[in-house]
């Protein structure tokens, strides 16, 4: 992903450079059965298994559908599955709005968290790699893992917490705190991540910039605000894009620790209970996929944009 | 929403979920992170499965021939004991193992694609819901060779259309567990009424136990204290036709049910939304909870031997005496057969052996906590739960399955399951609840 931002518009340019309009280039024949291999083979893996079911998956969002039987017993029934949602599923409001808190969260949290853990371990401090390497260590752990490793912080009866506090909060239980709960295991992984973009980044950036701005009297935090970090926008814009692509996908450590209900319920764990299972509402639950989709759509287009016009310039 | 039906499955249960569902949880993770492509993906696998490899089906084969069997027996013990079972059919059987949550998740791909001959199932609604759709087999004349089994089973076992397509192999009742040990030298004795049943949970309170154990983190159990609060007050009856969705769950009768539960929630152990019932059982082990509503599978948390003999259980105790306390819950646990099997004769002289006595002995003895389904069972060799068992099912009235197995999956999994959990923290809005759960019932129920 680190090289988006600056990758050439398409293989045929980086193939060809400087190439005069008009001007047909020979390419050798085995060499056009190479560039067409290597076109086709990875378009009809994307429409067979990006597009088609994502088109497939809005148009039965519009039906009411089992899943049992052909596709003559799917019973189109416009957007009833829409107005369900909306007003006739509970669970839909907290889910959507546990996403925007997670994405709020990620970003307040350990995003800031991560940051400044980068700016203190790029200062070649004693230990350094020992740090790195317990800070990181999370991010190689499945999120679903994190869940259950927390679980022995949180339980109620046996957990670490619990003991240390003298308290009685059911960490995971309680649909009050259970969220933030949640979050915080979930930061554990993340501010590692992007402490290891940032510290990748830090690493990149040209020492003498530093030595002027120092030269020139600024004091730490001014040069890390000033010049240091516009210097890092493309790690930046990555950060954000891993952030939200985060908090979008959520979904295995609650799914872990509870299947998404009480509290927890996420529109990617309902869009699971909906339509994986033993008789599903195939219809119901792509109503719920095709929401995500849309919410995802508005940050993939900000993210493409802001690509594009990064790479025109 | 299975509960484990042996020791082992409960140990199998230990291992940290996310190890033992990696890839379970990975599959259900890229779904969720797919989003708009998961629906399809599944559904569009369906359509291409439905049409294909139906070949090898339609009648023929004979018993000298291979069967195939679909087991969700997935953990040690219960696998073994199903392999044992099945060696001792004197048929050549290939079994196909499938671990325990993904056979359910994925039945309705499974018996679309290339089911098995003989499968694994449960028996009420569930069976329906899969016969009607023209996935399972009519097994009827295997019903002609079967003995042993009561008019309650053979209803249990029958379609809407009034055809069999199950073969029972072991139940177990529902009721409210206790220690013995314990309720002797306290000198508790089994409520008949509510009102005793309150009066108990008082006494219990000052000798410093929790009155009710009890656990919803998963779900499902809530289902159970529904359901017996619901045969209690408005009867067997009521409670198929509010499961088939011919009641109104805004009824006063259904607000009568909640309203009788909240009453009951001071004594249930507090923070149930965040344990699983493992968690519970053990704190009835430990002697810290004084009773326990749950299916016999309790014991499961009981070691095997003194402990589990000292478990001892009563039937829900009567609110209403126009109702009685008659109709009891004790979930059935069987087989049913593929449509169109590719060795019709072979899977047929399967079942029928599996609905013996026979087969029912080798089950129930791996599993102290089920009993045979066949009144021909082998009740001698029973340890005393099991035996308490097979008097408390002989004698009741009716018999209900559960709420996730009388229901369609979709409403219970998605509209009871989190309705109930809303109950549960929030006991007072009883009105809204009920109203949330009719208009979702009605958006369900409508196909």
């Amino acid at each position: 992903m680190t090289d988006l931002p600056t990758a050439p518009a398409t293989p045929a340019e980086a193939a060809v450079p400087r190439r005069r309009p008009g001007v047909r280039v020979r390419v050798s024949g085995t060499d056009r059965v190479l560039l067409f291999l290597m076109v086709a083979i990875p378009l009809v893996m994307v429409v067979l298994w990006v597009w088609l079911p994502a088109i497939a998956s809005v148009a039965l969002s519009f039906a009411r559908w089992t899943g049992v039987g052909g596709l003559d017993t799917i019973e189109w029934i416009g957007t009833e599955n829409y107005k369900n949602v909306f007003t006739n599923y509970p669970p839909f409001a907290p889910a959507l709005r546990h996403n925007v808190i997670w994405l709020v969260f990620l970003f307040v949290l350990p995003t800031l968290f991560g940051i400044l853990l980068a700016v203190l371990l790029d200062r070649e401090l004693r230990g350094t790699r020992f740090y790195q390497t317990a800070m990181f260590l999370p991010v190689v752990l499945s999120l679903a893992l994190i869940g259950f490793i927390w679980q022995l912080m949180y339980s109620r009866d046996q957990g670490l917490l619990n003991a240390v506090l003298g308290t009685q909060i059911d960490w995971y239980g309680d649909s009050n705190v259970n969220l933030w709960a949640v979050l915080v295991a979930a930061s554990w992984k993340h501010a590692g991540y992007i402490m290891l973009l940032y510290l990748a980044g830090l690493k990149g950036v040209d020492p003498t910039l530093r030595e002027a701005a120092a030269v020139d009297g600024a004091s730490q935090v001014r040069t890390f605000f000033s010049v240091v970090l516009p210097v890092m926008r493309p790690i930046n814009i990555i950060v954000i894009v891993v952030t939200v692509i985060e908090s979008l996908r959520a979904f295995d450590i609650v799914w872990v620790i509870n299947k998404g209900t009480n509290g927890l319920e996420l529109i990617s764990t309902l869009v699971t209970s909906n339509v994986v299972g033993e008789a599903s509402r195939i219809g119901f639950g792509s109503a719920l996929a095709t929401i995500m989709l849309v919410i995802s759509l508005v940050f993939i287009t900000i993210f493409l944009s802001t690509v594009m016009r990064e790479g025109r310039r | 929403m299975s509960r484990p039906r042996s020791e082992s499955e409960y140990l199998a249960r230990l291992i940290p979920p996310s190890v033992a569902a990696a890839g379970l949880s990975r599959r259900g993770f890229l779904k969720g992170t797919l989003g708009a492509g998961a629906a399809v993906s599944l559904s569009s696998l369906l359509a291409a499965c439905g049409g294909g490899d139906d070949d090898g089906g339609g009648g023929g084969g004979s018993a000298s021939q291979e069967v195939t069997f679909g087991s969700n027996q997935s953990d040690a013990v219960p696998k073994k004991a199903y392999a044992d079972m099945v060696a001792a059919s004197g048929l050549t059987v290939k079994t196909n193992v499938v671990e325990h949550e993904v056979f359910q998740e994925n039945i309705n791909n499974y018996l679309q694609g290339n089911p098995d001959d003989v499968f694994t199932w449960f028996a009420g609604y569930r069976m329906q819901f899969f016969a009607a759709q023209g996935l399972a087999g009519d097994i009827s004349d295997v019903w002609g060779g079967i003995s042993g089994m009561s008019e309650a089973l053979k209803k249990a076992s029958t379609g809407e259309d009034g055809k069999q397509y199950f073969v029972p192999l072991t139940t177990y009742p529902w009721g409210i567990f206790y220690r013995k040990s314990v309720w002797e030298e306290k000198g508790y004795q089994p409520p008949k009424t509510l009102d005793e049943l309150v009066t108990l949970a008082k006494q219990m309170q000052k000798d410093g136990l929790i009155p009710i154990a009890f656990a919803d983190k998963d779900g499902w159990p809530a289902m159970g204290t529904f359901d017996q609060l619901n045969l209690r007050i408005n009867g067997y009856q009521f409670h198929v036709d509010l499961m088939a969705g011919k009641e109104a769950w805004d009824s006063p009768q259904v607000k009568k049910v909640f309203d009788t539960w909240r009453g009951l929630l001071p004594y249930d152990q507090e923070d149930a939304l965040g344990r699983e019932w493992q968690e519970a059982a053990q704190s009835l082990l430990k002697k810290e909870s004084g009773m326990y509503l749950l299916g016999m599978f309790v014991g499961q948390q009981f070691p095997k031997g003194k402990e589990q003999e000292d478990l001892d259980f009563f039937a829900f105790p009567e609110i209403d005496p126009a109702i009685g306390t008659g109709a009891i819950e004790a979930p059935i646990d069987g087989f049913m057969m593929r449509a169109e099997p590719k060795n019709e004769a072979g899977a047929k002289e399967l079942l029928k052996y599996l609905g013996t006595a026979k087969a029912e002995d080798i089950a129930a003895k791996a599993d102290p906590t089920s009993i045979g389904a066949s009144s021909e069972a082998d009740a001698a060799s029973y340890t005393g739960l099991q035996k308490k068992a097979v008097e408390f099912i002989g004698s009741a009235e009716s018999i209900a399955q559960f709420l996730d197995r009388d229901t369609r999956p979709d409403f219970a999994s998605t509209v009871m399951l989190p309705g109930l959990q809303t109950f549960i923290k929030n006991p007072n809005d009883v009105d809204g609840l009920t109203k949330s759960l009719e208009s979702q019932k009605k958006s369900i129920f409508t196909s």
